[in-house]
């Protein structure tokens, strides 16, 4: 689960890491409010997405006094902010954080996160701050710095004084940083967080250790362990579909194509839009409908695809195992019947009493192409992709 | 011979007492496979299918001799669960379980690191070898047959179609493998690979990954450094969008780490077969047979 920036200060705040003093805004007067609050005249104002690289999009300002505060607040909030990071359907800006501008002399990279090689929790270091760490990682593997975390003691202080040290710091500065290590692992550990990271992490020209930004997300899986981060939730950063989508218990991503695919199993899935570009198709979307693929479910992921306008043709793609294709052939029967489903459809059902499955549905009267293999299925949805798009509507 | 498990796999059932664990247990017994015990805290004394429940673990192990383990308790409970298993010295443990938190998981891992116990999964669907009628797993056993195809694999329905394709080509399987599809595994592509690459009635394997992490380009290095034996490869999620998780935890791009190109270069470099195209996958490894007989 993601949060905002000021929510992830808000909480570094409390856990004893050192940020500027800010204030978010929802709008123009809020934003001028916040400044008035804050003091002083020098401020970053930055957008509050979730998504990161908001520097190049144009979402973050610095302003040097109220007109220029003024100006930046009323150009980024309602924006839409277009990056790698958000893709290209971009996020709206609805939010700003309103920052006390702090003296930057140097920019540093710290987070903590897992590992998958290692197995365990690493804190990470660089002296390359503002960078991307994973391209830090790609490109100079040498200038990242790791400790691993032993999950018997936790991170312990002379780890945080050798990363301090590997940093190039010295002093009261060092033990700044080493002091906002132990104190970044203590939050990422105490809330399962899956990163928590501050990039850039500054030091002032006074030798003064701030974190500029912060970066959060909570491990879903743990959730149930801190109801009070559920509050943090954003819902409207999130995809009305997927959103529905997650409601239901599946897993949906929207995609640009026009071939809804609604596939069980996540891997299968990813083969199954693997196999539609394969074959010269786009999918419209990532679908994985989780358990039995019974008529509730069935129906319910139907709705889903056809709340994406750009849906054109439908893509069934089911491995029976424990469920038996029968139950599955006519929980997409009566699916089609129940929302009267008007876009072509194609079917392929595979495994427990397949042809039993596949009989049903030819003898069902309705226009469901049923093919034998996942191969022929995905050429047909193609095929009829493609002639929709000659038909306007 | 096969890996993990074959006719002296006497398998135990932690959380027996469940919808799934229930089911599945009457499952794996019907299958052919030799499911001695069940065990759900408190409920010990009962018997469900047949299978006497126990306590505990410890317990099971000593009046049965359980030596594998399939868990079925849920998230919350299922780290203490492996713990558990492992503590009674059970060398093969499968987690079938989804959704345990990523810390419990780091505490597992470091819990077993001097036991003497093999974790598979968590969020797998287990381990199956169709010659010895033994399945440890979800997986529907109709669609596998005994022969010569190891099958290791981050996904479960996607390993079903594979066995699908292979068996309906005539090909058989050794073992098959699901590793899970979290971040953090008990078990890892070269810890399968190495397994197979030792195991006498395994020619070829197949190896299915996806994206997120570096599990395939770490495989890649023991391909090219340790085995003799010919991989086959497929990577699901080509078109996968970064920054979004795919259904699985692990299954996620972030910051352009982890895209299936970069997983494929790195397997087409260790000299193992890249399928493009997963409706492929039976006839690829048959190809492959039948150059290696």
């Amino acid at each position: 689960m993601k949060i905002h920036e000021y929510q992830a200060k808000g909480l570094f705040r409390k856990a004893g890491i050192r940020v500027p003093d800010g204030r978010v805004a929802k709008s123009l007067d809020e934003a001028l409010k916040a400044a008035d609050e804050l003091g002083g005249d020098k401020f970053v104002v930055k957008a509050q997405v979730h998504a990161g690289g908001r520097f190049k999009g144009g979402g973050v300002k610095l302003v040097n006094n109220r007109q220029e505060l003024k100006d930046a607040a009323g150009s980024i909030l309602g924006m839409k902010l277009v990056n790698l990071q958000t893709g290209p359907r971009g996020r709206l800006v609805r939010m700003v954080y309103i920052e006390k501008r702090v003296e930057v002399e140097r920019e540093l990279y710290l987070g903590v996160t897992a590992n998958r090689s290692l197995k365990c929790f690493v804190l990470m270091a660089s002296q390359s701050g503002g960078t991307e760490i994973e391209v830090v990682a790609a490109q100079n593997p040498e200038k990242i710095i790791q400790e691993r975390v032993d999950p018997a003691v936790d991170l312990q202080p002379f780890q945080c004084r050798k990363v301090a040290a590997a940093l190039g710091l010295e002093k009261g500065t060092a033990s700044q940083a080493a002091d906002i290590a132990l104190k970044l692992f203590t939050f990422f550990r105490t809330h399962d967080c899956s990163v928590a990271e501050i990039d850039p992490l500054i030091v002032t020209p006074g030798g003064d250790v701030y974190a500029l930004d912060a970066k959060v997300n909570f491990d879903e899986n743990a959730l149930y362990r801190h109801p009070e981060l559920k509050e943090l939730e954003d819902p409207l950063e999130m995809d009305r579909l997927e959103l529905d989508a997650q409601e239901y218990g599946f897993s949906y991503v929207r995609l640009d194509g026009n071939i809804g695919c609604l596939v069980n199993g996540a891997g299968l899935a990813m083969a199954i839009n693997d196999l539609v570009s394969y074959s010269g198709g786009k999918p419209a979307n990532f679908l994985d409908i989780g358990g039995g693929a019974e008529l509730e479910r069935v129906t319910r992921a139907f709705q889903t695809l056809l709340a994406d306008e750009g849906v054109k043709v439908i893509l069934v793609n089911i491995f029976g195992g424990i469920t038996r294709c029968p139950t599955v052939a006519e929980g997409v029967i009566q699916a089609t019947k129940n929302l009267d489903l008007k876009l072509p459809l194609v079917v392929c059902l595979k495994g427990t009493q397949q042809e039993e499955g596949r009989k049903i549905i030819g003898e069902s009267g309705l226009n469901i192409q049923a093919c034998d293999t996942m191969e022929e299925a995905a050429k047909r949805a193609v095929e009829l992709a493609g002639s929709a798009k000659g038909v306007s509507q | 011979m096969s890996i993990l498990c074959n006719e002296s796999t006497r398998l135990l059932v932690q959380g027996i007492t469940g919808k799934n664990g229930k089911f599945h247990a009457e499952q794996c017994l019907q299958y052919g496979t030799r499911v001695v015990a069940g065990m759900t805290p408190g409920k010990g004394g009962v018997e469900i299918a047949g299978i006497p429940v126990f306590n505990t673990v410890s317990r099971a192990v000593r009046e049965t001799g359980a030596n594998a383990s399939i868990i079925f308790v849920p998230s919350g409970g299922a780290a203490d669960a492996i713990m558990e298993a492992a503590d009674s010295k059970i060398p093969l443990v499968v987690c079938i379980t989804e959704g345990i938190p990523q810390r419990d998981m780091v505490n597992v891992t470091r819990y077993l690191n001097d036991k003497h116990t093999r974790l598979i999964g968590p969020n797998c669907p287990g381990v199956i070898t169709p010659a010895a009628r033994c399945k440890i797993g979800i997986m529907p056993g109709f669609i596998h047959k005994p022969g010569p195809v190891g099958l290791v694999s981050r996904s479960g329905t996607l390993t079903y179609e594979a066995v699908d394709q292979l068996t309906r080509l005539g090909i058989g399987q050794s073992t098959c493998v699901g590793i899970g599809g979290d971040p953090i595994l008990g078990s890892t592509f070269v810890d399968i690979l190495e397994l197979f690459e030792n195991d006498n009635q395994t020619r070829v394997v197949l190896m299915i990954g996806e994206i997120g992490g570096n599990a395939e380009e770490d495989a890649a290095l023991f391909i090219r450094e340790k085995m003799k034996k010919p991989v086959v490869t497929f990577v699901a999620g080509k078109n996968a969008p970064p920054g979004k998780r795919m259904g699985h935890a692990g299954a996620i791009i972030s910051s352009g780490q982890g895209t299936a190109t970069e997983k494929m270069g790195a397997l087409r470099a260790s000299g193992a077969t890249v399928i493009e195209n997963p409706a492929t996958l039976g006839k690829t490894v048959a190809e492959v047979l039948a150059k290696h007989p």
